[in-house]
């Protein structure tokens, strides 16, 4: 046989040839929805190294620092956090109601579901607002001081940009048929929600629990 | 049509789409990911430029013994300049701006994931560039600790204004940051979920591996030193002491966030240039990849690795013995994943007929430096050499092989080799191969006189020196200056011959990958119906065709 030519086995017109079947491709869909949640995944996964990054400082330092604490301070109150971390980490199930809602179809249970989850995550901001107003200590205090602020500043400010694209999605919902094609904006959403209170019970135990 | 080979398909003559003359939207917020990949090239080589002028003001400096050229503030201003400049303004865009224009052609792609993010992404880089730039302007002058910013130094601030070099300098590596882990976000996403029918993970070209591995890197690396700059950000201008020792603060916590990802950084920079090379060996040897499978997985072995070698860069930084000695190992261990790459290419070209264009020229040139500068990589990794020559010129002599002898070589291979694809214009080869020849004897006179001088104690990073070190440095600025002027012919020629050169047909080096079967220029739509993937790349000397349908990829051509 002539090496220029094809193998006639080869032949790609054939219609046992595995290429031209379109269900053996499933990665080629011009899946734009699908795109957009696989990407926003892997942004959260890379922002989780930025607060990991932060737990490592904050256990370095903690181990570490020759002085830990501000002068004057011996720990921090657990009881107002431990509330806040119970309203937080709740309203991760509440925003899966609103979610469950949605999906069948149910606009008005999802919008109050919806809106408890965000009153909750204001809840939660609020809380921290008091108890930083409270707090004998500034971000230039020491370590202790700066990786505080740093990590509950940081996670705070997550924390209003999910109410933030909560408050979007809740106004979409009023344009008639928006949801009908998908629900990318809403499941990213809740994911980011989701990811905001895991991140939340680590910061947790670490400033927290472990005095 | 089913009856052709490889080479008679890629031989199939097509009228150049009369590549219209708009150039202005090179100018304009393109989401067309052929125009965001040239956007970058150009940008990043505009910034090459700068950063190169700022090199042979330092080498001017260093021309004679005395520091008589420059302040010495100003001297340290040039060479933190100059690193930031050609790490963050040429190498990772001009990187991210090839692959930007290739991958989806190579994947059978119609643009990238996210177009718009996309171009958001490159419109940073000018933003950033300014940023840095403008520190000229702003009292006290640019940054003055270095590319690597470490504290305490960082945290001088000697002109009490909170606007100052440092602040800019950080303000604009976060914006780059920002920028890149979006790009990584839509390369990750567009290589995991857009490749055309049939084009497995084992069938993509080792290029879109490598590019999928870097990109990884930026993902999960980035962040990492986003959170030092925050960090440093906030002692320069609030007053937290996380890396003030004077404060309490730990410095060595910065360099290990520093490093964690600029070490990794730089397998961001040379993956893609292993890529390269993997593209352009087979072509001018006509033989397939020696070991294309081990060569892309190999690609992911470095990206894991690397996670896990940062403190080689601080072996002098009062590291524990036991940290020195893990790290020595799983430094040493990169080297394999990295040997066996180095053996494909050289089994590839073994015995293979090969073709001298520029080209392979570049690419040969690159692999040759990067071997040498992988010697005294291993050299440094070892912790006794590493603490005799830490922060001498052998440092500055070894990066400089790996960064202008394979990764600026290896980019103008590239350049070369895919210049008809993107302008559908052919190049001078004889500007060529005057370019090339000009680099390769610049790059070593510039960049060999730097081992003996690290070897025999000259410091980095000062204007002056003792004169016993003179003669070494006298031939490294001519080395400098020779390697200046090479850039003439290659300007000379990239404008020349887009402007009026020999039309390019589509697939003028005879090559094997999607990207050749659209025409040159490719149409905005790459590609009117998807190719179906039928074999391995690479498939020089064999019979398989790469693709089911290649008579439907005749693409449609806008009349002139
Ligand atoms: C015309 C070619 C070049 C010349 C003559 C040159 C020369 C120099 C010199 C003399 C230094 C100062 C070393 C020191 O004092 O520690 C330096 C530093 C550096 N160069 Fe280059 N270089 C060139 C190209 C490049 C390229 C292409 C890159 C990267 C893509 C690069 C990256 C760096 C970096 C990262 C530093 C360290 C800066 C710092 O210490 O903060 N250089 N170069
Ligand atoms: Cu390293």
């Amino acid at each position: 046989m002539n090496p220029l030519e094809i193998d006639a086995s080869l032949n790609p017109e054939s219609p046992t040839n595995p290429a031209l079947d379109p269900h053996t491709h499933p990665e080629h869909t011009h899946d734009d929805a699908g795109n957009r949640l696989f990407g926003f995944i892997v942004f959260l996964l890379s922002e989780s190294v930025i607060f990991l990054s932060f737990f490592a400082g904050y256990i370095v330092y903690k181990t570490t620092a020759l002085d830990w604490l501000p002068p004057g301070v011996t720990g921090l109150a657990v009881r107002e956090p431990a509330i806040n971390t119970v309203v937080l980490v709740s309203s991760s199930f509440v925003i899966y109601i609103a979610e469950r809602f949605l999906h069948a179809k149910n606009l008005w249970g999802f919008r109050v579901f919806w809106l408890l989850t965000m009153a909750m995550g204001s809840y939660f901001l609020y809380g921290q607002a008091v108890e930083w107003r409270g707090l004998p200590f500034g971000c230039t205090d020491g370590l202790f001081g700066g990786t505080f602020y740093l990590l509950t500043g940081f996670h705070g400010l997550h924390v209003l940009t999910g109410i933030l694209l909560q408050g979007m999605m809740l106004l979409r919902s009023f344009i008639p048929g928006n949801y009908d094609r998908g629900e990318f904006g809403v499941v990213a959403t809740s994911l980011f929600w989701h990811f905001v209170d895991v991140i939340w019970i680590i910061l947790f135990v670490l400033i927290y629990l472990w005095q | 049509m089913t009856n052709l080979s490889v080479d008679e398909l890629a031989q199939i003559e097509q009228p150049l789409p009369g590549a219209p003359n708009n150039w202005q939207r090179f100018f304009s917020f393109s989401t067309d990911h052929k125009v965001i990949g040239i956007q970058y090239l150009v940008t990043s080589f505009f910034f090459f430029l700068i950063g190169g002028i700022f090199a042979m003001i330092i080498r001017g400096e260093l021309i004679t013994p005395e520091a008589d050229l420059l302040d010495r503030s100003v001297y340290n201003a040039m060479f933190t300049m100059h690193g930031t400049i050609m790490l963050f303004l040429w190498t990772f865009p001009s990187l991210v701006g090839l692959s930007n224009y290739l991958v989806p052609l190579m994947i059978g792609a119609k643009d990238m994931a996210f177009p718009r993010l996309n171009a958001v992404a490159f419109w940073m880089v000018p933003v950033f560039g300014v940023i840095l730039m403008a520190s000229f302007w702003v009292p006290g002058g640019p940054s003055q600790s270095g590319w690597w910013a470490y504290p305490p130094v960082s945290l001088q601030n000697p002109t009490g204004h909170l606007i100052n070099g440092q602040v800019l300098w950080l303000v604009a590596v976060a914006i780059s940051g920002v920028s890149s882990i979006m790009g990584a976000v839509n390369f990750i996403t567009t290589i995991a979920r857009m490749r055309a029918p049939g084009m497995t993970w084992f069938r993509m070209p080792v290029f879109v591996w490598t590019v999928f591995a870097a990109q990884m890197i930026q993902l999960f690396g980035l962040p990492a030193l986003t959170a030092g700059a925050v960090m440093l950000l906030l002692d320069l201008t609030v007053g937290t002491s996380f890396f003030d020792p004077a404060k309490g603060g730990d410095p060595v916590l910065f360099q290990h966030f520093f490093w964690f990802y600029s070490h990794p950084a730089v397998y961001v920079i040379i993956l893609p240039i292993f890529g390269i090379f993997s593209e352009i060996f087979p072509v001018y040897a006509r033989k397939p990849l020696f070991g294309y499978k081990v060569v892309a997985i190999s690609s992911l072995v470095i990206t894991g690795l690397s996670g896990i070698v940062w403190v080689h860069h601080m072996f002098a930084s009062g590291t524990p013995g036991w940290m020195r000695m893990l790290f020595m190992a799983t430094t040493m261990l990169i080297s394999v994943p990295t040997g066996i790459k180095v053996f494909a290419w050289v089994a590839t070209i073994w015995g293979g007929k090969l073709r001298l264009n520029t080209p392979m020229l570049f690419a040969l040139g690159g692999l040759v430096m990067f071997v040498f500068s992988g010697v005294t990589g291993i050299m440094l990794a070892a912790v006794p050499v590493d603490i005799h020559v830490n922060n001498t010129y052998f440092v500055v002599g070894h990066f400089h092989y790996v960064i202008y002898g394979a990764v600026v070589m290896g980019l103008y291979a590239a350049f070369y080799h895919w210049f008809p694809k993107m302008t559908g214009r052919m190049y001078s080869e004889g500007l060529g191969k005057l370019h090339f020849v000009l680099t390769l004897i610049g790059t070593n006179l510039n960049f060999f006189p730097m081992h003996p001088l690290g070897l025999q104690g000259m410091p980095r990073r000062v204007a002056s020196y003792d004169p016993e070190f003179a003669f070494w440095n006298v031939i490294a600025s001519l080395g400098a200056f020779l390697l200046g002027m090479s850039t003439l012919p290659f300007i000379l020629n990239m404008i020349g011959s887009w402007v009026q050169g020999e039309t390019a047909s589509k697939n003028p080096w005879r090559a094997i990958g999607l990207e050749w079967l659209v025409s040159s220029p490719p149409t905005v739509e790459n590609f009117e119906e998807l190719p179906i993937v039928i074999s391995e790349p690479y498939g020089y000397g064999k019979t398989e065709p790469l693709v089911a349908n290649p008579d439907r990829l005749e693409v449609a051509h806008e009349s002139p």
